[in-house]
C-alpha cells in the first residue's frame, strides 16, 4: 500500500465478480478498491479478463455474481446509464463514436432528455470547449469524427465521460493506437484530472506505462487477481512474471548480414482510399535476410503499401519488381507465386473465413493448384494432410483439421496463418500486425518464427503499430506517414522518441515548412 | 416538344403531381425514420396495402375521416411492431422479415377485405376528404392552385416531412435515432436503449407509412382496389437512397418521381401517343428513377449500421 493512497475515501469497491462464457472463466472472484485521486492499472495478457471486468462495472455486461459499489453505493448490474449516472465514465478500447456525427453530437448525445423540442447546442459548445481547455484536450466541436485521427478520437471519449461528470475514469487499452509523443499527452491529462480528485482505472499489457502513470497495479491471469502492488514497490521483471506465470523471454534477433535486394519498390502510388492514406511516391527495397520494420499510426498508407505488395492493388505509378524483374502482371496469385508469404493485418476479416474448418483454410490461397487440387478437382486426402502437418509443427492448439476455425483462440488462428504462409517456404514475408491481440507466449512463438526465416533467407516487411515490437524486431526500419516513407533507419539508430517524431510527420522533406 | 411545354406549364398537371407526391411523402418519411435508426423496413408495401385498406374500412363502417386516418396509422403500427420485435431485439435478417411482413400484410388485407365484403362484385365508396384551398396562398398563379389548393391530408404530408427534418436535426431524439443508426454501440455506452430507438423508430415509420397508404383510398380515389399500391412502397425505398437519408432531399426526389409519373399520362395523350406503345410511358418513371438514382447515390452516406442487428453483450 502506498502512502496516503489508503487514508484516502474508497470510491469503488469490487467484491466477488464473477463471470463466464461458456467453459471460460473471464473472471473468477474479483475484489478491489479504488481511491479518490488515484490510477490503478489494471495490467494482464490479451484474454486475462481484463476488458470483461471493465464491462461490468460500466454496465455491458451482468457479472454472474458479486457486487460494486460506487461511492458506497451498489451499482445495479447490466445499466449503462445507471454507470454514467453513478459518475464512472469509460473509454473503450475500440471508440464507441458514430463516424457520421460531429464531435459535439457525439459528445451530447445521451445527456438531455430526448423529448426537448431543440438541442441545446449552445450552452454544450461553451462547456465542452471549456472542458477541452481546462484538460489539455484539443479537438473541434464541429469536425466530423470520421474525419479525425485516432488521437483526436480518444480525446473525444473523454471528453464524453466528463462531460457526463464522471469522476472514475476507465481507460481500456489507451495507448495501443498512439504515438509516443500522444501517449505523453494523454499522461499529461490524467495527472491533470486525478490532481483535481477523480479516479482512474488505466488497463494495459506495456509495462512501462503501467510504471509510468500508476500509483498501484492489479495483475490478471487467466480471469483471477494474481497480484496487487504499490507500483513504487515493484518492477518490470515482478510484474511480467505476475502476468505471465512463469519467464518467457520474448526473442532477440542477432545481427544478420543481408543479401539481395528481392522487392524492390520505386516512386510507387496510388490512390487514397476512403480514410486511409494512399502512397505519395514511395521507394522501398527488401533484402533476403533483413527484417525491415514499417512503422507508423494506421491509416498513414500501411495497408496500401500491404496491398501493393499482396498483389490486391497495383500502383498507379512507379514500378514493382521482384528480383530485379518486374512481373507481367500483378494479382494476389502472381504474388504467391512469385514466392510472397502473407500474413495479413486482421486474421478474422482477411487471413480466414471463421466456418471453413482448419484444412479448408490452410490450402484457401492454394486451393485450385497442386497438391490440393489434381484436374480441377480438390484432393482433400492431401489438403488434410497438409494441414495436419502444419498443426503439428506450429504447435496449433485445435480440435482438429475438421473443426471450424472459428473455435481457435487468436493466438492459435495466427499460428495456422504463420504455418500456411511459411510451408511454402516464401522469399518475401508481408508480416502486418502479426503479433496483435496474441498473448505473450504466442508473441515469442511468432516472432521466434519469423526471426528463423530471416535467417533461413527471407526478406520480411514487418508492419506494426507497436514501436516497441518494431524497435526489437527490425534491422532496418522505415517510418510511414500520409503515404510517405522515411529513410531507412538501421538499428537502434534512432530512438522511441525520435521515431515519434516521424511518426507525427515531422522530418519528411518540405513537411515541417507546411 | 411544344406538347411537352404546355404541359409543364399548367396548373392541372402540378396539382396532379402534388396529389401523386403525397402518399410517397408520408411513407418516405416513414422508411427514412427507420433506416436512419439502422432498420430496413421492407414492410413498407404490405403495410401501405393494410394503410389503405383499414383507413377505408373504417370510414366505410361509419367512422369520421380522421378517426378512419388513425386507424390506418395504428394497424401500420401494429405491423411494425411485428417488423421491429423480429429485426431488433431478435435480430433476425432484415430483408427476409421486411418482405415476410410485405406479404403477410397484403394476404391478411386480401382476405380481411374478403370476410368483410362476401358478396360486392365492385368495391363500395366512400366520401374521401376533399379540397381546402388554403386561404391566400392558394391564390399564387400555377403554384397556389397546385401546392396550396389540395386536400388537408397532402396538407398534413408536408407537415410530416418538415417535422421529420425538424426532430432528426434539431432534437436530442433525432440525435439518439442517428447514432443507433451509425453506431449503436455508441448509443449503448451513452446510457441510451438500442432497442427502445430502433422499435420506436420502425413503429413510427411503419405507421407513416400506413397513412400514406391511406391517401390513396381516402384522398386521392374514394375506394379500395386490390394491386392499388402498386410498388409505390418499393418506390420509396428507393426515394430514401436517392435522397441520400436526407428528409430534404427525398421530398424532392418524391416531387421528381410524382412529376414524371404525372408527365407519362399525358404524354399518352399526345401525339406521341399514337407512335409509341403506352408501356414505354409507363415504364418511363421507374427509367429515369434507375438513373437518378445512379447519379445522385455515387457518393451517398449510408447509415453505417443500417441493417446491422445489435447485440448487447455479445463477443
Amino acid at each position: 500500500m502506498t502512502a496516503g493512497a489508503g487514508a484516502r475515501p474508497v470510491v469503488l469497491r469490487v467484491a466477488e465478480v464473477t463471470r463466464r462464457f461458456g467453459d471460460l472463466l473471464a473472471n473468477d472472484a474479483i475484489t478491489f478498491d479504488l481511491h479518490q485521486g488515484e490510477v490503478v492499472a489494471l495490467l494482464g495478457e490479451n484474454g486475462a479478463g481484463k476488458t470483461t471486468l471493465m464491462n461490468i462495472l460500466f454496465g455491458h455486461y451482468t457479472a454472474d455474481a458479486g457486487t460494486v459499489e460506487v461511492f458506497g453505493r451498489p451499482l445495479p448490474p447490466g445499466q449503462p446509464r445507471a454507470a454514467l449516472e453513478a459518475g464512472v465514465g469509460m473509454v473503450h478500447q475500440h471508440f464507441t463514436l458514430a463516424e457520421n456525427l460531429t464531435v459535439l453530437e457525439n459528445i451530447v448525445l445521451g445527456t438531455e432528455s430526448l423529448w426537448r423540442p431543440l438541442a441545446r447546442q449552445a450552452a454544450a459548445r461553451a462547456r465542452v470547449e471549456r472542458l477541452s481547455r481546462d484538460f489539455g484536450l484539443a479537438v473541434h466541436p464541429d469536425a466530423r469524427v470520421g474525419a479525425l485521427s485516432v488521437g483526436e478520437r480518444q480525446r473525444v471519449e473523454i471528453l464524453k465521460a466528463l462531460y457526463r461528470d464522471a469522476r472514475i475514469l476507465i481507460l481500456d487499452e489507451p495507448t495501443a493506437v498512439l504515438t509516443p509523443q500522444e501517449a505523453e499527452a494523454l499522461f499529461a491529462t490524467l495527472r491533470a484530472m486525478v490532481a483535481q480528485g477523480l479516479s482512474v482505472i488505466f488497463i494495459s499489457h506495456k509495462m512501462h506505462e503501467v510504471l509510468a502513470i500508476s500509483n498501484r497495479v492489479l495483475v490478471l491471469r487467466h480471469g483471477r487477481l494474481v497480484g496487487e502492488r504499490a507500483t513504487a514497490e515493484t518492477g518490470a521483471q515482478e510484474l511480467a512474471r505476475l502476468m505471465v506465470g512463469a519467464d518467457i523471454a520474448l526473442p532477440e534477433p542477432r545481427a544478420h548480414s543481408p543479401g539481395a535486394v528481392l522487392l524492390r519498390l520505386s516512386g510507387v502510388k496510388t490512390e487514397p482510399r476512403g480514410r486511409t492514406a494512399g502512397l505519395r511516391g514511395l521507394d522501398l527495397a527488401l533484402r533476403a535476410g533483413q527484417i525491415t520494420g514499417l512503422a507508423g499510426v494506421s491509416g498513414n498508407g500501411q495497408a496500401a503499401l500491404a496491398a501493393v505488395i499482396a498483389g490486391l492493388d497495383a500502383p498507379v505509378e512507379g514500378t514493382l519488381e521482384i528480383a530485379g524483374q518486374v512481373p507481367a502482371a500483378w494479382s494476389p496469385r502472381a504474388a504467391i507465386h512469385a514466392g510472397i508469404g502473407r500474413i495479413p493485418e486482421d486474421r478474422h476479416a482477411e487471413g480466414t473465413i471463421a466456418d471453413f474448418t482448419l484444412t479448408e483454410n490452410a490450402m484457401l490461397e492454394r486451393m485450385a493448384e497442386p497438391p490440393f487440387a489434381r484436374a480441377g478437382l480438390i484432393d482433400w486426402a492431401a489438403a488434410r494432410r497438409f494441414a495436419e502437418r502444419v498443426i503439428a509443427d506450429y504447435d496449433v492448439r485445435c480440435p482438429g483439421p475438421d473443426a471450424p476455425i472459428r473455435l481457435l483462440s487468436g493466438g492459435n488462428m495466427q499460428k495456422l496463418i504463420l504455418g500456411r504462409a511459411l510451408e511454402f517456404g516464401p522469399r518475401i514475408i508481408l508480416a502486418n500486425q502479426p503479433v496483435r491481440g496474441l498473448d505473450i507466449g504466442a508473441v515469442a512463438y511468432v516472432q521466434r518464427r519469423l526471426i528463423a526465416a530471416r535467417d533461413a533467407g527471407a526478406a520480411i516487411l514487418l508492419i506494426s503499430e507497436d514501436l516497441d515490437e518494431i524497435q526489437a524486431m527490425s534491422d532496418v526500419i522505415h517510418v510511414i506517414s500520409e503515404g510517405r516513407l522515411s529513410p531507412p533507419f538501421a538499428r537502434g539508430e534512432k530512438t522511441a522518441h525520435e521515431l515519434g517524431q516521424w511518426m507525427a510527420g515531422h522530418g519528411f522533406e518540405g513537411a515541417d515548412a507546411a | 416538344m411544344m406538347e411537352i411545354l404546355d404541359i409543364l406549364v399548367s396548373a392541372t398537371f402540378w396539382t396532379a403531381v402534388i396529389r401523386i407526391m403525397s402518399p410517397l411523402l408520408f411513407a418516405t418519411m416513414g422508411e427514412l425514420i427507420c433506416e436512419r435508426a439502422g432498420v430496413l423496413n421492407l414492410g413498407i408495401e404490405g403495410i401501405m396495402v393494410v394503410g389503405a385498406f383499414a383507413g377505408w374500412m373504417a370510414v366505410y363502417s361509419g367512422l369520421g375521416l380522421w378517426p378512419g386516418v388513425a386507424v390506418a396509422m395504428l394497424s401500420g403500427m401494429a405491423f411494425g411492431l411485428l417488423h421491429s420485435t423480429l429485426t431488433v431485439p431478435f435480430g433476425l435478417s432484415q430483408h427476409v422479415v421486411g418482405l415476410g411482413v410485405t406479404l403477410l400484410a397484403t394476404a391478411a388485407t386480401y382476405f380481411t377485405y374478403r370476410l368483410a365484403l362476401p358478396q360486392v362484385s365492385s368495391p363500395p365508396r366512400i366520401q374521401p376528404f376533399t379540397e381546402w384551398p388554403v386561404p391566400v396562398l392558394s391564390e399564387i398563379p400555377v403554384i397556389g392552385p397546385a401546392v396550396f389548393s389540395q386536400t388537408p391530408l397532402t396538407y398534413l404530408a408536408y407537415a410530416v416531412a418538415a417535422l421529420t427534418a425538424w426532430v432528426l436535426y434539431r432534437t436530442p431524439l433525432g440525435l439518439a435515432l442517428r447514432a443507433a443508426g451509425e453506431n449503436p454501440a455508441a448509443v449503448e455506452a451513452q446510457g441510451l436503449s438500442v432497442v427502445a430507438l430502433r422499435m420506436g423508430a420502425v413503429i413510427l415509420g411503419s405507421g407513416l407509412m400506413a397513412v400514406g397508404g391511406a391517401f390513396l383510398t381516402m384522398s386521392a380515389f374514394n375506394s379500395f382496389f386490390f394491386e392499388m399500391v402498386n410498388g409505390r412502397g418499393w418506390i420509396c425505398i428507393a426515394l430514401v437512397v436517392f435522397g441520400a437519408w436526407r428528409p430534404g432531399k427525398a421530398a424532392l426526389g418524391a416531387l421528381l418521381f410524382a412529376a414524371f409519373d404525372a408527365l407519362q399520362i399525358r404524354l399518352q395523350q399526345t401525339g406521341l401517343g399514337q407512335h409509341v406503345p403506352y408501356q414505354v410511358f409507363l415504364m418511363l418513371p421507374y427509367a429515369l428513377s434507375i438513373l437518378a438514382l445512379v447519379v445522385m447515390s455515387r457518393r451517398a452516406e449510408v447509415p453505417a449500421a443500417l441493417m446491422v442487428p445489435f447485440n448487447k453483450g455479445a463477443r
